[in-house]
C-alpha cells in the first residue's frame, strides 16, 4: 500500500484557521493529510506538543500563524518562532528528521498560500517516508528483546 | 509485635541516594528502631536468594534507587514489587531516568565499543569486551544483559509513590520517613497511589531567593565564561537555569551557590516532558524578532539535549534518540 502521511497541523485562531477556512470556502482543493487543531495563538504550542504528536504517530507537524507583526497576542507569533529552531535542534538529537516539522504563517486572507504550504508540506513528507520511532524502546523490558538485540547476548 | 521491614536497593545508580538516606544523621536511629532492614545491598550483606524466599507482600517499605538498564536490574525491580507492600521510586535515577538515562542518546553496542575499545584513557590490549554469556571448560558464565535502551523503574514495574531528587534532599528523607513512621503507628490512610513525596507543587523558581526581573537575552553563557552576579536570576544573566521546568522541594540549594538549577527534581506538576518545556521556557526569553539573529542565539547554547533532560531522558515523551 502506498504511504499516507499523517500531518497534524496546529493552526491560530485568528489567521491561519480563518486562512484554511476561506481556502474550505473557497472549495480549493489540498491533499487531506493534515488533520487540524485549532489554537488561540501559534505560541500556544508548547514544543511538547510537537513531540507528542510526533510519538503518537505523526510523520509531519505543521505549524501556521500570523504574519510577524500581525499576532492578535502581540508577540506570541514571535515565542513561537524561537521555539521551532530550538525544536529542530532537539529532534535533530534525537535522531528524528528536523524538516518534518514546518512553520509558515498563513494570514486570514491566505487561502490559496494555505492550500499550497499543506500540498507541498505534503509531498514533502511523503518524499521523506513514514516517522518510525524505535517501538521496541516503549516496551517495558528487553528481558524478551527482538531477535537481533536477543542475538547479542551470546 | 514484629517490626515492619525495610529494603533498600540500588540499581543503575552511584549510591548516591543511599548515602543520602544514611545523611538524615541521627534520624537515622529512629529508622533502625522502628525497622527491620531485611536487604540493603549498600549496608547490609545479603544474598538475592534470601529475598526470594521471603513471603510476598512481606516487606512494608522498599525505596528503589537506580534506573533499570540490565536484566539484573528488572528481575529485582519484579522481586521486590512482588514482595513489598509499597514500593517507592527513589531519586531522579528511578524515577526518570538520570544520569544513566542519557545513554539513551546511544547504543549499546556503541557505549561497549566506546568504554572498552576506544576511550582515550583505556589499557584494554586485547580488547576484551563483556559478554552476557561465557562458555569455559567449567560450564556457562552468566553477567546480566545490559539493555539498549534505560527505562525508569515505573516504566517497567507497578510503582507507589515517587520521591525525586539527585539525591533526594535529606531533609525531605527524613520528612518522608517520619510521616510513614506516623503513618504505620496510627494507621492514618496512605497518600492516593502515585504521589510525589518529599517535593512540592511549584518549581524551583518558586524557592529561589534571587532577583528576578525581565528577561531578555542575547547570548547564553556556559556558568565559567561570566563572572555571575549573586542577586540576580541566573537566567536574566544568559546562564541556563533549568530552575523554570523543574519541581520545587529542594531548596534551591544549587541556585543559592551560584551555580543553575540542572533539574534534578524533575518534571513540575502537569508537565510531561522537561525538556521540551524547559525549550519553550528559553523560546520565550530570547530577545530577538529576526529568524536568523534567533538562529545565532540558540546555537549559543551548548547541547541542547543534554542540558535540557539531564535527568530526564528516559522519561521523556521520546525517551531515546532513534536509531
Amino acid at each position: 500500500m502506498s504511504f499516507e502521511p499523517k500531518i497534524i497541523g496546529f493552526l491560530c485562531n485568528w489567521c491561519s484557521y480563518t486562512g484554511a477556512d476561506l481556502a474550505g470556502t473557497a472549495r480549493m482543493k489540498y491533499p487531506p493529510n493534515m488533520t487540524s487543531i485549532r489554537v488561540m495563538c501559534s505560541g500556544r504550542v508548547d514544543p511538547g506538543f510537537i513531540l507528542d504528536a510526533f510519538q503518537k504517530g505523526a510523520d509531519g507537524v505543521l505549524i501556521c500563524g500570523c504574519h510577524p507583526g500581525d499576532c492578535h497576542y502581540v508577540e506570541g507569533n514571535y515565542k513561537c518562532m524561537r521555539r521551532i529552531p530550538l525544536t529542530k535542534k532537539i529532534m535533530k538529537e534525537m535522531g528524528i528528521e528536523p524538516r518534518r516539522l514546518r512553520l509558515e504563517w498563513v494570514s486570514a486572507s491566505e487561502g490559496a498560500r494555505f492550500q499550497q504550504i499543506v500540498t507541498e508540506f505534503t509531498e514533502q513528507i511523503r518524499a521523506l517516508g513514514p516517522l518510525t520511532l524505535n517501538e521496541w524502546a516503549f516496551a517495558p523490558t528487553e528481558a524478551e528483546a527482538p531477535h537481533e538485540q536477543a542475538a547479542g547476548r551470546e | 509485635m514484629a517490626k515492619p521491614k525495610l529494603a533498600v536497593y540500588w540499581a543503575a545508580s552511584c549510591g548516591g541516594c543511599d548515602i543520602a538516606i544514611l545523611d538524615i544523621e541521627e534520624k537515622i536511629l529512629a529508622v533502625a528502631d522502628f525497622f527491620d532492614p531485611v536487604f540493603w545491598p549498600c549496608v547490609m550483606d545479603i544474598k538475592y536468594d534470601d529475598v526470594r524466599k521471603m513471603e510476598d507482600k512481606s516487606i512494608t517499605l522498599t525505596l528503589f534507587n537506580g534506573a533499570i538498564r540490565s536484566d539484573e536490574n528488572y528481575e529485582i525491580a519484579k522481586l521486590l514489587r512482588e514482595k513489598s507492600v509499597v514500593l517507592c521510586a527513589f531519586g531522579s535515577c528511578a524515577s526518570e531516568g538520570c544520569i544513566p538515562g542519557l545513554a539513551n542518546l546511544y547504543t549499546r553496542d556503541s557505549i561497549l565499543d566506546y568504554v572498552y575499545k576506544k576511550s582515550p584513557s583505556l589499557e584494554n590490549g586485547s580488547a576484551v569486551v563483556p559478554r552476557p554469556i561465557v562458555h569455559v571448560p567449567e560450564g556457562v558464565l552468566n553477567i546480566p544483559f545490559l539493555w539498549n535502551t534505560v527505562r525508569t523503574l515505573p516504566q517497567v514495574v507497578d510503582v507507589d509513590y515517587i520521591i525525586p531528587g539527585c539525591p533526594p534532599q535529606s531533609d525531605q528523607i527524613a520528612a518522608v520517613i517520619e510521616a510513614v513512621i506516623d503513618i504505620l503507628k496510627t494507621g492514618k490512610p496512605l497518600p492516593p497511589k502515585g504521589t510525589v513525596l518529599g517535593a512540592t507543587d511549584k518549581t524551583c523558581c518558586d524557592e529561589c531567593p534571587r532577583e528576578k526581573n525581565v528577561k531578555k537575552i542575547k547570548k547564553f553563557v556556559r556558568p565559567f565564561e561570566i563572572k555571575s552576579d549573586p542577586q540576580i536570576c541566573l537566567l536574566e544573566q544568559g546562564i541556563i537555569c533549568l530552575g523554570p521546568a523543574t519541581r520545587s522541594g529542594c531548596g534551591a540549594k544549587c541556585v543559592k551557590a551560584g551555580v543553575p538549577c540542572r533539574g534534578c527534581y524533575g518534571l513540575p506538576v502537569n508537565v510531561r516532558d522537561q525538556g521540551a518545556k524547559m525549550a519553550s521556557a528559553l523560546a520565550s526569553v530570547i530577545d530577538s524578532t529576526d529568524p536568523v539573529e534567533v538562529e545565532a542565539i540558540i546555537d549559543t547554547i551548548a547541547d541542547p539535549v543534554g542540558t535540557f533532560y539531564r535527568f530526564s531522558l528516559a522519561a521523556s515523551m521520546l525517551r531515546r534518540a532513534q536509531v
